[in-house]
């Protein structure tokens, strides 16, 4: 053609980045790869095919690990972990910032590696993927350097068990191992079996950094090897980016092991467009929700939510930006969307597509290349809540979008769904988008900007989008563990007798629902006797029917959680005002029941942890995170929502109060289960949150067995969170149950808890979430 | 698969935009949030890489958008003359043989009023247009009907585009009814002369400034909005320049009228040409690659497109003395 044509045309051409270099380092390896274990490689065998979705080529044979590969990947990691936590941060911050060179020093040809096995478009590996991989272990050598001065009641959890998925898979990589290998644990890490090439790089990279032998492992295969490495007796921690179905799977299996879990999975994130928004630069938003990466993002702004008065001229403005989108060859660098990761990811986006018969679907015209995996940038307005592509996650390039009228309708929607990922607030009133961010559920909140990511924010979601953070000083919390060792809890029975005592008037424990005393549903009760065996009262044993209700009165006391941290604290310093005016009569309470004479102590320590939770109230604050933009990232503690917590056996008021308390000072609604064995003192302290203005519903009180409760309440779909620190066998039912809706569980594994000795922060931060709001501005 | 009503406009005829009442709503629902204008300048180069022949074609496609430009104390006839040479002949002619282009200008040549009749005679039997800066360039603060004169006497001697700056204190005091005013005052004054209107973004405060400003000039019948005199702190920017594009289409969508964009000052090398050219194709789509509707002022750019031409064409980097000057 010549020039003269290519005037006239002004088209791109061609722009293609060598892959020369990462194909000489795959021939070099014989396009095979072992694992990569204790320092070094195992032998290619048991082979599987990775190959590049943009040509259908086969890119190296990689092995499938067997259960032997696993054990000794595990074995490695265990052997190398006490030393490299003894080392300590500073030594080991030389590693990481070493990996963090050398990552920034391959940086082009991991790119293109990355483009060649996952199928993005060059210029995402190369601007987005790699150099925020590379970030990652710079901010990480950093808080290794700084563990033992602003960590100093953490250590290491162990080894972890990392599975990490094929959407980023560099970076995924440097978001699981920076943070765990910096404070002091040693990994076990399978990428997945589409895109293991990144990883297996990385692997030489560790070596090229001299880090000591199996501190970092790296295992292939499919999902079978991620199940072997879920069940190993022998790992800490189990890390997992994915599926909200392969999360729960997980979940499941794990619960009752001890293990410590942290999942980050699905989502389907609204975008939300008001009328003032910059709607050109709201547009182009879109792009970068969810036309990055092939659409294949948790957090993808999959779900537009247009204010209905723009929604015409916004839609259209978004089908001509649809139209000048280019999809192609990944490695060409004028391409916006790649290829489809595997043919199997692609037929599922195509069959939920064509599944859907609701709304109006927009394909913007262009020719699909003939070899490999594509999918074209699909939009499908005019959809509703009841349409099932409104609420499954595509991972795929569609969007699908309805219209909302109001403020407040588009809270109702963004929030109608199970995953609580991510949210886009387009804007130009911040006022507005301060209270949006606030109301809507999520973990990672963006004003007129998305997808922004950074190593010094934590990054995370809530409901069925998991829990944990990774990022951020909130990252480091799952790769750690309290320094404080608790002994195992001895069992607590509730005394025997046939002799009763005579009151002059008869009195009737109740449960406490909604701020009222209620009969229980099953209309049982259960004797309750004192020390000497006397039958000193009976009180109700709720069944699940009490639990729902004491939920409903939960979940309709949510006024509590927008109540201002100050206004917190004044109904529980009330309540310990009106404690201490009974502190006597409560106290011969607990020695009757228990036999013991320290009553007073533990009545004077529970005001005590009233008083310090209620100067907490109003003190958790957040952050302002340090995030490359010009704007803020702010990490705002919100509550969790309706908490289910099984007390305490053996302090029937202290351990009842010293977790109310902190649950209700963050905005937490509460369904206290209370000590199976002492319960009388927990239905005694009813009376004082009558008098204390509490509102009702925000504490609930039940009565009855632990074991029996457990999977009720752990199973409940509108509770948020489940702590227990119950001396019956329940933390395995309670982690299992949780699986249902992926509800935060805080279980105690029958060790007991030093009651007297309490680390506030650990309660603190187990009563909130950290929702980051990243707010860039400018003039 | 049908496109809807409305995401695939035609322009309905090629007229030239006649402008519009003052539409004030309009006007006011611009919005331009800065961060993410950066965002997207910002990405701009690096979603979009043009390379070898491609990149050869857009190089000259930009010189044929240059407005080369000399607005200065000391013109003379004789410096107009040059330049008005190099208008005619802006490539080498080897270079150009090379690439087998028989011929090519620039885009127009821009002068002051006084050095008009010196181009126009320079650029006889060419279809090269003079324009001519105007309405007391570049601070527009002489009196308004002498700034109406000068449009009408520069017309006359024969400027068959007007490049005119606004008064920039009517966008601060808000005064957008008389700013309207001004600029249909002088698209009148121009008569069939094009006319451009200098927004001079670098003395709006806020790139909202510059989308509602954008707006209120293509309404009064501007031809072209032009981002700067090449006399404030700040000239053409990437966000200033995004922000008026985005204008210029949302005015495309609602009314079928073309209205022409020209960034100016602060563009002298290759590789910026490249890009605004890519943030035309991106934004506005290749009818607006056309000298027609986009230019760019300057004057050292050129130099910069023609060393990177006669690398195209021989393989090696070349250097300044190699070429003529303007």
């Amino acid at each position: 053609m010549t020039i003269r044509k290519k005037i006239d045309m002004m088209a791109y051409g061609p722009s293609l980045e060598s892959a020369d270099a990462a194909m000489e380092w795959l021939t070099n390896r014989g396009n095979q790869f072992g694992h990569f274990i204790d320092g070094s490689f195992t032998q290619p065998t048991n082979n599987f095919e990775s190959q590049n979705p943009a040509t259908g080529e086969k890119l190296a044979e990689l092995t499938q690990a067997t259960p032997a590969d696993v054990d000794r990947s595990v074995t490695a990691a265990r052997n190398a972990q006490e030393n490299w936590e003894r080392i300590g941060g500073p030594k080991r911050a030389y590693y990481l910032y070493a990996i963090a060179r050398l990552l920034q020093k391959h940086g082009r040809l991991l790119a293109v590696l990355e483009t060649l096995d996952n199928g993005k478009p060059i210029r995402e590996a190369r601007d987005i993927d790699v150099p925020l991989a590379q970030r990652h272990f710079y901010y990480h050598a950093g808080m290794a350097q700084l563990m033992q001065d602003t960590l100093p009641d953490r250590k290491a959890v162990g080894v972890c068990g990392q599975i990490i998925p094929w959407n980023f898979p560099l970076l995924m990589l440097a978001w699981k191992i920076a943070p765990a290998i910096a404070m002091g644990n040693t990994i076990v890490l399978k990428p997945a079996e589409y895109t293991s090439l990144t990883a297996l790089f990385f692997a030489e990279l560790c070596h090229q950094a001299h880090l000591p032998s199996g501190v970092v492992n790296i295992i292939t295969g499919d999902s079978a090897v991620g199940a072997m490495i879920v069940a190993h007796p022998k790992i800490d921690k189990i890390a997992f980016t994915g599926s909200t179905d392969v999360g729960r799977k997980i979940r499941r299996v794990t619960a009752g092991t001890g293990k410590s879990l942290t999942l980050e999975l699905g989502g389907k994130s609204p975008y939300i467009v008001f009328e003032d928004a910059d709607l050109d630069s709201a547009v182009e938003g879109l792009v970068d929700a969810i036309w990055f990466n092939q659409g294949e993002v948790c957090c993808a702004g999959s779900r537009l939510l247009v204010q209905e008065n723009i929604s015409r001229l916004f839609l259209s403005k978004l089908r001509s930006r649809m139209d000048r989108l280019r999809i192609g060859n990944p490695l060409d660098k004028s391409i916006d969307v790649g290829a489809i990761v595997d043919p199997i990811q692609l037929e599922t986006i195509s069959q939920l597509v064509q599944a859907e018969h609701g709304g109006d679907i927009y394909q913007s015209e262009f020719t699909l290349p003939e070899q490999g995996y594509f999918y074209p940038p699909t939009l499908i307005c005019g959809l509703h809540p009841t349409d099932p592509l409104m609420q499954e996650e595509i991972f795929g390039p569609v969007l699908v979008s309805t219209t909302f009228r109001t403020p407040s309708e588009a809270v109702e929607l963004a929030n109608n769904s199970r995953y609580g990922l991510a949210a886009t607030i387009w804007t130009e009133n911040l006022s507005l988008a301060f209270e949006i961010s606030a109301q809507v559920v999520a973990g990672v909140v963006w004003i007129n900007a998305t997808n922004l990511f950074d190593a010094a924010s934590g990054f995370g979601g809530v409901r069925e989008s998991g829990f944990g953070r990774e990022g951020g000083w909130e990252g480091l919390l799952p790769y750690t563990k309290s320094i404080c060792k608790t002994p195992l809890l001895s069992s607590s029975v509730s005394f025997e007798g046939s002799q009763s005592l005579k009151y002059d008037v008869d009195r009737t424990a109740k449960l406490y629902i909604g701020g009222k005393q209620l009969r229980p549903d099953s209309g049982y009760y259960q004797k309750i006797n004192d020390a000497k065996g006397r039958l000193i009262g009976h009180v109700p044993m709720a069944n699940r029917k009490d639990i729902r209700n004491a939920v409903e009165s939960a979940n309709s006391a949510k006024n509590w959680l927008s109540t201002s941290g100050h206004a917190r604290a004044q109904v529980i310093y009330y309540i310990a005002e009106n404690l201490s005016i009974r502190a006597n009569e409560f106290a011969s309470r607990i020695n009757m029941l228990s036999a013991q004479e320290s009553g007073i102590k533990e009545v004077q320590k529970s005001i005590d942890r009233l008083f310090s939770y209620a100067a907490w109230a109003d003190k958790f604050d957040g952050r302002i995170h340090d995030v490359p933009i010009r704007g803020l990232a702010l990490a705002r503690n919100e509550p969790v929502g309706t908490i289910g917590i099984f007390c305490s056996d053996h302090y029937p008021l202290l351990g009842l109060i010293s977790v109310i308390a902190p649950a209700i000072a963050m905005g937490n609604t509460v369904i206290s289960v209370v000590s199976e064995a002492f319960p009388l003192v927990a239905t005694d302290f009813y009376q004082i949150l009558e008098t204390s203005d509490v509102p009702s519903g925000v504490i609930n009180i039940l009565t009855g067995s632990h074991t029996e409760l457990a999977p009720h309440l752990a199973g409940h779909l509108a509770v948020d969170a489940v702590w227990s620190f119950s001396s019956s066998d329940i933390s395995r039912i309670i982690e299992h149950e949780s699986a249902n809706n992926l509800k935060r569980t805080w279980v105690n594994y029958q060790q007991d808890y030093d009651w007297n000795n309490i680390q506030a922060r650990e309660f603190l931060s187990a009563a909130t979430e950290i929702k980051n709001i990243w707010v860039p501005y400018g003039v | 698969m049908t496109s809807p009503a409305g995401s695939k406009l035609e322009p309905i005829a090629e007229l030239r935009n006649p402008g519009l009442p003052l539409d004030l709503p309009w006007v006011n629902s611009a919005q331009a949030n800065t961060s993410a204008i950066e965002r997207r300048v910002a990405t701009m180069p690096r979603r979009r890489s043009v390379k070898k022949d491609w990149q050869a074609a857009w190089y000259l496609k930009a010189i044929s958008c240059i407005d080369l430009t000399t607005i200065a104390g000391d013109d003379t006839n004789a410096r107009v003359q040059r330049l008005c040479a190099k208008a005619r002949q802006p490539v080498r002619a080897d270079i150009l043989h090379s690439l087998d282009i028989p011929i090519i200008h620039v885009g127009a040549v821009c002068v002051y009023h006084d050095m008009i009749s010196a181009a126009v005679e320079a650029l006889q039997e060419t279809n090269i247009p003079v324009a001519a800066v105007s309405t007391g360039f570049p601070a527009g603060l002489t009196p308004f009907d002498l700034r109406v004169k000068e449009i009408e006497r520069s017309v006359t001697a024969g400027a068959k585009e007007i490049d005119v700056v606004i008064s920039r204190r009517l966008v601060l005091e808000g005064k957008w009814s008389e700013l309207y005013d001004e600029i249909k005052t002088f698209r009148q004054a121009c008569g069939e002369s094009r006319i451009k209107v200098i927004l001079a973004t670098g003395e709006l405060g806020t790139l909202r400034n510059i989308a509602r400003t954008s707006l209120i000039a293509m309404m009064a019948g501007a031809d072209f909005i032009k981002t700067s005199t090449g006399k404030e702190n700040t000239n053409a920017t990437l966000p200033v320049g995004l922000v008026m594009v985005r204008a210029i289409r949302d005015y495309f969508q609602r009314t079928g009228h073309n209205v022409g964009f020209k960034p100016a000052g602060g563009i002298s090398k290759a590789k910026d040409a490249l890009i605004y050219l890519t943030l035309i194709k991106e934004e506005l789509g290749l009818r607006w690659l056309q000298p027609d509707l986009f230019r760019i002022g300057a004057s050292s750019l050129l130099g910069d497109l023609e060393r990177q031409l006669e690398h195209h064409f021989i393989g090696h980097y070349s250097s300044n003395y190699r070429h003529a000057i303007s």
